[in-house]
């Protein structure tokens, strides 16, 4: 009852935004709420996006992928205070809606699954694929 | 939609790039593939802030006569719009190889993170572009030169959001910039159309500035009475603190100062990382070296994590800001796991940090030294 109650909710926003910026959904397919269900998961990840298939990812799904793709997402780190002052930011300067009462979880699945990971200034070179030399090149 | 092919997020662009973000497209070229003196088209590295133009061919052949480029602003007593055909024909044509590198190169080695497209290596590169002068057109257009402070210029390209009235990027460079002899507006890379992601059929570029400052897609240039105040000007973007900070600081926006020159770095693009050679080989290595303003005066390789250095040849750019090749050959004491790690010092003795160089919000200027690993058998 509570998802779906959440999602009408998201529905009407996207029904508003979609009013004032005409691109930030799928021609294709319609407001991506809608369209934000549990699709193939592969290896925890959502095969739609890449997105970890943990948590409350189709909020982050339906809101944030309208505009941007999940790289943006995926390719990123940061705390709880970082991911909430990158939507403060796009927000204010992007067309961001309002999130209303998902702004906390999403909050709380990128501070999760996006977290950032403790490392000095160079740290070892990694993943190195190893090859002789001569037959290479 | 997006004006090509959805399954085809670079077009014109090597198999071997890596695609950093689809919407807007970002992508990076591995070390190995930057190793040509002349970086080629389908090399160069892709920054977007917003959306590619639509309409326009996705692997262009010919240059459009009738693309209009308007000249304006405050400091232009009347605007004056010419056509690409009245460009190329009225003012004399110039061919240079210049260095372009996004301001946020290296930003994924930043802790604590910063946000945004986490560039490794890989958004650079020194193509061959054919122009006119910006200062022969501003020239042409009349403008004034007791008000000029700053260029700005505006594209084609869209909002991500899909809102006409915004404006994805619009920045510029200082009037004393703009009038060099190297900066150009140009059509042409490497004698060919402009790629599309690169700003077909007409860009600005500045050679040792941040790329961003080499607006794409062009359609207007106005001459600012005043610091360019367009998107991403202003805010973090493209800023780093006027003074240092910690690690971590919230810095506001009155307290961030304008990226103008890029600083030294240099590129080790041979071998590629990971070569495994034997011992009485010794190891042929080589590369690029570019600074934002002067000239780099040497490059050295340590292969004892900085604990001795040894010259490497240098050779002169091309012409000023373009990149500078360096190359030398490395003899191994004994066999086991190696890091090849180069350094570049320009001509006024600033050298490459090889830890990396002060932390700032948006991750931007990291010229720490680059490194390969190699293991001698």
């Amino acid at each position: 009852m509570g998802f779906r109650a959440r999602a009408i909710g998201i529905l009407g926003l996207l029904t508003m935004a979609a009013l004032a910026v005409t691109r930030c959904t799928d021609e294709d397919t319609g407001p991506q709420p809608t369209e934000a269900k549990a699709s193939r998961i592969v290896d925890g990840l959502d095969m739609d996006t890449g997105l970890i298939a943990e948590g409350e990812y189709l909020l982050v799904k339906g809101n944030c992928l309208a505009c941007h793709s999940a790289k943006l997402v995926t390719q990123n780190r940061a705390t709880r205070e970082g991911w909430s002052q990158m939507i403060d930011w796009m927000q204010e300067k992007q067309g961001l809606w309002d999130l209303g009462p998902q702004r906390e979880p999403i909050l709380d699945y990128l501070a999760t699954y996006y977290a950032p990971d403790e490392s000095g200034r160079r740290p070892p070179l990694e993943n190195i694929e190893w090859y002789k030399l001569d037959a290479d090149e | 939609m997006l004006g090509f092919d959805p399954e085809d997020p670079l077009p014109g662009k090597h198999p071997g790039l890596t695609l950093l973000n689809d919407r807007p497209v970002n992508a990076e070229t591995p070390p190995h593939l930057l190793e040509p003196k002349v970086t080629p088209a389908d090399r160069m590295f892709v920054r977007n802030n917003g959306l590619v133009p639509r309409d326009l061919p996705p692997t262009p052949t010919t240059i459009p006569p009738d693309w209009a480029l308007r000249i304006a602003g405050e400091a232009v007593p009347e605007p004056v719009t010419f056509t690409l055909s009245e460009l190329r024909e009225r003012f004399p044509n110039y061919t240079y190889q210049l260095t372009l590198e996004c301001g946020g190169n290296g930003r994924s080695e930043f802790n604590p993170p910063a946000r945004g497209n986490q560039w490794s290596t890989g958004a650079v590169g020194c193509p061959e572009w054919t122009g006119v002068r910006l200062r022969d057109v501003l020239k042409a257009a009349n403008y004034d030169s007791s008000k000029a402070v700053y260029i700005g210029y505006y594209g084609k390209d869209t909002h991500l959001s899909g809102d006409p009235d915004k404006v994805p990027i619009s920045r510029g460079v200082p009037i004393e910039k703009a009038l060099e002899d190297e900066s150009l507006i140009a059509w042409a890379m490497n004698d060919e159309p402009l790629p599309l992601l690169n700003g077909y059929p007409l860009r600005l570029v500045f050679g040792g500035y941040p790329a961003s400052c080499s607006g794409k897609w062009l359609s207007e240039i106005v001459v600012r009475d005043r610091v360019h105040d367009g998107e991403k000007m202003g805010g973090q973007s493209y800023r780093v603190p006027c003074e240092p900070v910690a690690p971590g600081t919230t810095v506001e926006d009155k307290d961030m100062c304008i990226i103008l020159d890029m600083p030294v770095k240099s590129l080790l693009t041979s071998p590629r990382t990971g070569a495994i050679v034997e011992a009485a080989d010794g190891l042929s290595i080589g590369g690029h070296a570019w600074c934002g303003s002067s000239e780099v005066a040497r490059v050295d390789y340590s292969i004892d994590f900085g604990a001795s250095w040894t010259a490497c040849q240098l050779n002169r750019p091309a012409n000023r800001f373009a990149w500078q090749h360096f190359s030398a050959k490395v003899d191994f004491p004994v066999a086991g796991y190696y890091e090849v790690w180069a350094r570049a010092t320009d001509a006024d003795g600033n050298a490459q940090p090889m830890v990396l160089p002060g932390w700032n919000p948006r991750g931007y200027l990291n010229n720490a030294c680059h490194r390969i690993a190699v293991k001698v058998v």
